[in-house]
């Protein structure tokens, strides 16, 4: 019912300064733990395609729970790709495909008895840019998926589109416009009423595809404090291909190349120490 | 290095020069364009324009309320009204749009969101245009063939059959053309809630297009209101009022024609009084659908159509 903000927002500001970005890595941060989350996603041996060409190759990694895991790598590493396996959104682009595994609580939802949309209420998503749906209002952007999915209760639709406002930090700027067209919002606006809707199916993960690609250091800084706060509640997922995004806001850091997963594993240790030169030859500039 | 970097001054130079000496020409050609493009404006224009002062000047002489309301009269005299063939004309146009419309529509969602490429879609894309283009007449005679003889009468259900054939296609084609151009993005916004095709497809991605679908079926319905072929061998035209869907009855454009080619002065102002009267309620529909759909708050937009 509270996701409130607060906690996060002060311990993330010092961050927010994109003057200091080589200061950010050494935030303290509270999951600077010794035992390791349960792994909530475990993905075995995926590999995707479109039509003949290979865009995964064989990826293997464990996606933390209660944790941020970012994926980084340059363009056309297979990240985006990676992402839209994990939810099984990759397949509906015509000739796209996957095969592997991934392991949600224990079920692969590559199994044949799994049905994809069922995948998709459990797994939320958000966009590269923002896409409220353009003839709805911003609450029936919110409630769509709830009505859309068979849910008639006005009271509760009522109940959860406030608290996945409030979760997204917008309902203080729109609640008493509820009833104007989401593409009314401003762009970031925009993106934190897509954070909603997703929210709004209460999803256990939470992929972000380069949520702040398309926004202002501005509204991009509010989209990073609103995903700080959100792990105590699920699992996000990130593919981001601003660096210094990862650093600031993950916990975990899986660098890719050419459709390979290169190195995984904690974000400090990645940025400060990475075991592989390509990964520091990334991470410090050197291509990409 | 050096040959590099004198070869790239020289092309700068070359380039501001020819841009420089270009300019003058350029905007003379500018201008010409523009100038074309508003005379072909006018031309497209004079058309429209001269048919409704035409179809005004000689037909405002013939209205009245007695003109709208009562039974045609003898030819000679001047004398009755249009009733029963604007009653026939909505009545047919009605019933051939709720038969078309719907079918149009769910086509076109085929077509657009589940078909894919296979050559099945193809083989129906393809007869589609066809049936845009085949000639009313043609469809006049499907009606007379498949209704008329069947149920031995000319009849409404004839008539509207016949439109509704004719008004199909240009729906499909509409439909599919406004789905297609709803960005991917939103789609995939529903998929990622995890809501069932069928139910994006119906209540996202049909009602972001919707006004698209709604110029599909004003641009349908305006044309068959104005078919004359296919009514004259399945409705057959009367000069009585509504009678039952299994009888003739009358229809503007045919009434426009039988007023047309009558030898008196008389007979012709109240054909002029008709065609103005059918143009009048074209654009009537057209306008309130499209004031119903603003109000609704869709974005009305108009939609390119290259085949009517």
């Amino acid at each position: 019912m509270s996701r409130t903000l607060k906690g996060p927002e002060e311990e993330l500001s010092p961050t927010l300064q994109v003057s200091k970005v080589s200061e950010s890595v050494e935030i303290e941060r509270p999951t600077e733990v010794k035992d390791i989350p349960p792994a909530k996603l475990s993905i075995r041996n995926l590999e995707a395609w479109f039509g003949t060409k290979r865009a995964l190759k064989g990826i293997n990694l464990d996606v933390r729970e209660n944790s941020i895991t970012a994926f980084i790598g340059p363009s056309g590493c297979g990240k985006t790709t990676l992402i839209r396996c994990l939810n099984r959104m990759h397949e509906m682009t015509p000739g796209a495909s996957a095969k592997g595994q991934a392991i949600l609580d224990g079920m692969d939802m590559y199994d044949a008895k799994v049905d994809p949309v069922t995948i998709k209420r459990r797994i939320g998503m958000v966009f590269q840019k923002p896409n409220p749906f353009p003839t709805m209002s911003i609450y029936d952007n919110v409630a769509a998926g709830l009505k859309l999915n068979g849910i008639k209760d006005k009271k509760l639709i009522d109940d959860i589109v406030r608290e996945s406002l409030e979760g997204a930090v917008l309902w203080e700027e729109v609640k008493n416009e509820l009833n104007k067209p989401g593409m009314g919002l401003s762009g970031g606006q925009q993106q934190r009423l897509c954070i909603a809707r997703a929210l709004a199916m209460q999803p256990e993960i939470l992929l972000m595809d380069e949520p702040t690609s398309a926004l202002d250091p501005i509204a991009s800084s509010k989209i990073e404090e609103l995903v700080h706060g959100m792990k105590k509640d699920l699992t996000v997922v990130i593919v981001t291909h601003n660096m210094q995004q990862a650093a600031r806001v993950s916990d975990y850091t899986a660098f890719m190349y050419l459709g390979e997963l290169i190195e995984y594993g904690d974000t400090k240790q990645i940025f400060e120490n990475p075991r592989m030169e390509l990964t520091e030859r990334y991470i410090s500039g050197k291509f990409g | 290095m050096e040959k590099i970097q004198q070869e790239k001054a020289n092309l700068k130079y070359q380039l501001q020069n020819t841009m420089e000496r270009k300019s003058s020409r350029k905007r003379k050609i500018n201008k010409l364009v523009t100038i074309l493009c508003i005379i072909c404006v006018g031309l497209a224009i004079v058309p429209l324009g001269s048919i409704l002062f035409e179809v005004i000047k000689n037909g405002v002489s013939a209205l009245s309320v007695e003109f709208l309301t009562q039974r045609p009269g003898s030819m000679i005299s001047g004398r009755g009204g249009i009733g029963p063939a604007i009653q026939g004309t909505l009545i047919t146009v009605g019933i051939a749009s709720i038969i078309a419309a719907p079918v149009g529509i769910f086509a076109g969602i085929y077509l657009a969101e589940f078909a894919g490429n296979g050559p099945l879609p193809h083989a129906v894309r393809f007869f589609n245009d066809v049936l845009t283009g085949l000639p009313s007449i043609v469809l006049g005679i499907v009606g007379y063939i498949v209704i008329v003889l069947v149920i031995g009468s000319f009849s409404v259900w004839a008539g509207s059959f016949a439109l509704s054939i004719i008004m199909i296609p240009i729906v499909v084609r509409v439909t599919e053309e406004s789905l297609k151009v709803v960005p991917n993005s939103i789609r995939e916004a529903g998929y990622s809630l995890g809501i069932p095709k069928w139910k994006i497809t119906l209540h996202i991605t049909l009602k972001t297009a919707f006004s698209g679908v709604l110029t599909g079926i004003v641009i349908g319905i305006s044309r068959i209101a104005g078919e004359t072929a296919p009514l004259i061998m399945t409705i057959l035209g009367t000069s009585l009022f509504f009678t039952g869907f299994d009888d003739p009855v009358d229809a503007l454009p045919l009434r426009i024609w039988r007023l047309a080619s009558q030898p008196y002065d008389s007979a012709h102002a109240q054909g002029w009084a008709a065609a103005l009267i059918l143009i009048l309620i074209v654009l009537l529909f057209s306008v309130t659908l499209r004031l119903l759909a603003a109000r609704k708050g869709f974005k009305v937009r108009v939609i390119r159509y290259s085949n009517v």
